[in-house]
């Protein structure tokens, strides 16, 4: 149950901890934020190393990020009472642990209240609220949701407020159900077109905690009203806002659909994060419920671009090149940008498209977990993950492939 | 590994101290300069015949020692910049030996000089080091006093040693501090005071805690000829060790880099732990000072607690340890509390301490210990001091 604010008390500023690191530390930055567990590994001899350094201290080989084993143990422990960084201070009491990794080397981490020197525990690596990778160790099994630091580095929606942009979206539906079941406090669902039959309405209505607001991406003035609202209650936004139609570049309506597609997906966004951003980004340390993440769900289609998708893929381009200066912003105040880059998904629009499509519940299922983990990235539907994988190893191939029809 | 030769003909002279003060709005520069001139006014030579600097500092960016030479008006034929913490003094002297030893240089102003302002000492954290930066900072662990805990809740498990045993170190020091008038803390300190006072990182508590200053010791490396021709008071150097990251496969840091050198160190000073007449250790933390008297052949490591306890570390006491009351009394002016240790030394051994003096002090012990950079202190040094 969400307690009330006393409304005597002024919001707590967001304080970051300690952002700072090298640029080969990022390489774990990006593992945790698509929530692998990678450590620094020699590529000459294998072993594993920490902190990142840039040559391996037993063979001088070169370092490359390698999946280890999440498995270690706790050789001493403590509580800091009195941190000397501020974020940490306000925070205080800490836990700290010295670890002795089963992949060999050893590591501070943080630790959990029910893990103590001695015990095995299981690490994670988590982004911080300054978003960069930190090690985090509990005991294998623990629930760790009821951990103030984990709860700190994650986006759980228990007890949260939460905005659905679009809930005419597939993924509407099985997103505030499960938004409901992990416990969010209140889920509002924007409505464009109020006068258009929705024909999920009732299931959506029936929802504990949601209701439907009027919400129109493509309207400054929409976007400012429900902002004007509801902005100080949004601690998620998830926007969902979309516009699919399938077209290649000559086709008759190929510009006025391109158009339509950008003014939803990529200005829908722009939109959105003038009227919701500021708020969220001075609310990511109010309480310990504050505002915590922003999530947009794009298409595959913005890291590359079918010839049938042309206008489509450069709008969810264009949204992605956005949420680059957005997730800035945001993380001025603690608040994490997730990306969801879905597939193809199971609606009338992509009906010709080959299966495996994505279904709502998948996406919406996706979407939790990675709120639940942390994440700043994740990737939901086979053919998704198969294209990013592809994209990683060999970008122009995939660049014919699509000219060529294939998927 | 080959015997070092032995440092015969080294001399050090001339220590001093520049009176520490909690926050000064001064920079690191304005703290050499000081500690040049005080060199210069009891040496009796213009800081132009220093043709040696020796330079340890954290706080003088955006210098590093070349700057200092025309600065201060030098032109010195040896220079020696060490931003490596408490081990600075201990790793300078031996290069400030060789160079004079081998006629390098005649006399070497040997200086460590930091300020400290309010916000310093948590600037100076957050660009301490990239393993640090990486990996210690971001975990609330910033300053040394989590990662001290984490080694002092190792090394306690390890030896038996309890806070009482830990807490009579400081509270010895705290007496010997008391007949010091240059010390920042000024109040008797009880085991009772000690073992009550807050938790910082548990086991680490208040008093365990240097405080940060500003602050500069210095002192004369040269030539016994050098010295007797000046006229100056000298102690001889007999030994001396260093060691960086000595066990690095060890997983929590339960022994100093010492360990590894010791035979080297009593066998070139031709004596044992138990003919030295004092012993200035490294004190940013008391659990470390319990360490290095382990390390440095005392005891074993599991003895500790009965040595402990079998043992006055006051400067009236049968074994005098940090007898200017350290660190924990005088304050931590950055890398000028690894030059603490050898500045009270000399000053014991050539019998002007005043009220603190050891009696018939001849022979003394200064260890070194620097730089957390990650899980452990890396830098580890020792030096035997005898009087003439």
């Amino acid at each position: 149950m969400r307690a009330k604010k006393n409304p005597l008390h002024p919001v707590r500023r967001p304080l970051l901890p300690p952002g700072q690191r090298s640029r080969a530390a990022h390489l774990l930055t990006a593992a945790a934020g698509e929530g692998r567990f990678a450590l620094p590994c020699c590529t000459a001899c294998g072993r594993f190393a920490w902190p990142m350094p840039e040559a391996c201290p037993a063979c001088l080989g070169d370092i490359a990020l390698a999946t280890a084993s999440q498995g270690a143990r706790v050789l001493s422990a403590t509580t800091a009472e009195v941190p000397a960084d501020a974020y940490f201070r306000e925070r205080a009491p800490w836990r700290v642990g010295l670890v002795q990794m089963d992949c060999g080397p050893q590591a501070l981490v943080h630790l959990s209240p029910g893990a103590d020197t001695g015990d095995s525990v299981w690490l994670s690596l988590k982004l911080d609220r300054a978003g960069s990778a930190v090690l985090h160790a509990g005991r294998e099994g623990e629930d760790m949701t009821t951990d103030p630091q984990w709860r700190d580095m994650v986006a759980d929606p228990r007890d949260r407020r939460v905005l659905i942009t679009d809930a005419r979206h597939i993924a509407a539906l099985p997103l505030a159900r499960a938004l409901a079941k992990a416990g969010a406090a209140a889920i509002y669902a924007g409505l464009p077109d109020q006068w258009k039959p929705l024909d999920t309405r009732a299931a959506l209505e029936s929802v504990p905690g949601l209701s439907l607001v009027p919400l129109d991406v493509t309207s400054d003035r929409s976007v400012a009203d429900l902002a004007a609202q509801i902005g100080g209650k949004v601690e998620i936004l998830v926007n969902t806002a979309d516009l699919p139609r399938p077209g290649g570049l000559m086709g008759p309506s190929a510009t006025a659909d391109a158009r339509a597609a950008m003014d939803t997906v990529a200005f829908g966004l722009l939109r959105l994060a003038r009227g919701f951003g500021p708020a969220m980004a001075g609310r990511g340390a109010d309480g310990t419920l504050g505002a915590v993440a922003w999530v947009n769900v794009l298409s595959v289609f913005a890291h590359a671009a079918p010839p049938a998708l042309a206008g489509y893929s450069a709008a969810h381009a264009a949204a992605l090149a956005f949420s680059h200066a957005l997730r800035a912003d945001l993380g001025q105040g603690g608040v994490r940008l997730l990306t969801v880059f879905a597939g193809p998904t199971d609606d009338p629009w992509f009906q010709t498209f080959p299966q495996p499509k994505v279904t709502g519940k998948a996406l919406a299922d996706g979407i939790v977990a990675a709120l639940l983990n942390g994440q700043e990235q994740a990737v939901v539907g086979d053919l998704a993950r198969d294209l990013m994988e592809r994209l990683r190893e060999n970008p122009k191939a995939v660049e014919r492939e699509f000219a060529q029809g294939r998927m | 590994m080959a015997a070092p030769r032995g440092y015969d003909g080294v001399v050090l002279a001339v220590p001093v101290t520049v009176p520490y003060a909690r926050f000064s709005t001064r920079p690191a520069q304005w703290w050499v300069g000081r500690a040049l001139a005080a060199l210069a006014k009891e040496s009796g030579l213009s800081h132009t015949a220093f043709d040696g600097l020796s330079m340890a500092s954290f706080s003088l960016a955006p210098d590093s020692a070349i700057g200092l030479t025309q600065h201060f008006g030098l032109s010195p034929r040896f220079l020696d910049f060490l931003p490596l913490g408490g081990v600075a003094g201990i790793v300078g002297l031996r290069r400030a030996a060789r160079a004079v030893q081998a006629g390098d240089a005649d006399v070497v102003a040997m200086i460590a000089a930091d300020t400290n302002a309010p916000q310093s000492f948590r600037q100076s954290l957050e660009h301490f080091s990239r393993f640090s930066q990486d990996a210690v900072y971001p975990y609330g662990a910033g300053g040394p006093n989590v990662s001290f805990a984490l080694i002092a809740a190792a090394y306690m498990a390890h030896t038996g040693l309890t806070r009482a045993d830990i807490g009579r170190l400081a509270v010895a020091q705290r007496s010997n501090g008391l007949r010091n008038p240059a010390t920042l803390m000024k109040k008797p300190l009880s085991l009772d005071d000690y073992l009550t006072a807050r938790a910082i990182a548990p086991p680490i508590h208040l008093f365990d805690c240097v405080m940060p200053c500003a602050g500069a010791e210095a002192f004369l490396v040269m030539r016994e000829d050098t010295a007797r021709a000046q006229g100056l008071a000298f102690v001889r150097l007999t030994a001396a060790i260093e060691r960086h990251n000595g066990f690095p496969d060890d997983a929590v840091m339960l022994r100093g880099g010492w360990q590894r050198d010791i035979g080297t160190l009593w066998a070139m000073a031709s004596c044992a732990p138990g003919d030295v007449d004092m012993v200035q250790t490294y004190d940013d933390y008391p659990v470390i000072s319990a360490m290095q008297f382990a390390d440095l052949g005392f005891c074993t490591p599991q003895d500790l607690p009965d040595f402990l306890r079998s043992h006055d570390f006051t400067v009236t006491g049968d074994l005098p340890h940090n007898t200017s009351g350290g660190q924990l009394s005088l304050g931590q002016a950055g890398c000028a509390g690894g030059h603490l240790g050898l500045v009270e030394s000399i000053r014991q051994l050539l019998g002007t301490a005043g009220d603190r003096q050891v009696s018939g002090a001849r022979r003394a012990l200064v260890s070194g210990f620097g730089m957390i950079n990650f899980d452990r202190g890396l830098g580890s040094g020792a030096a035997v001091l005898e009087a003439t």
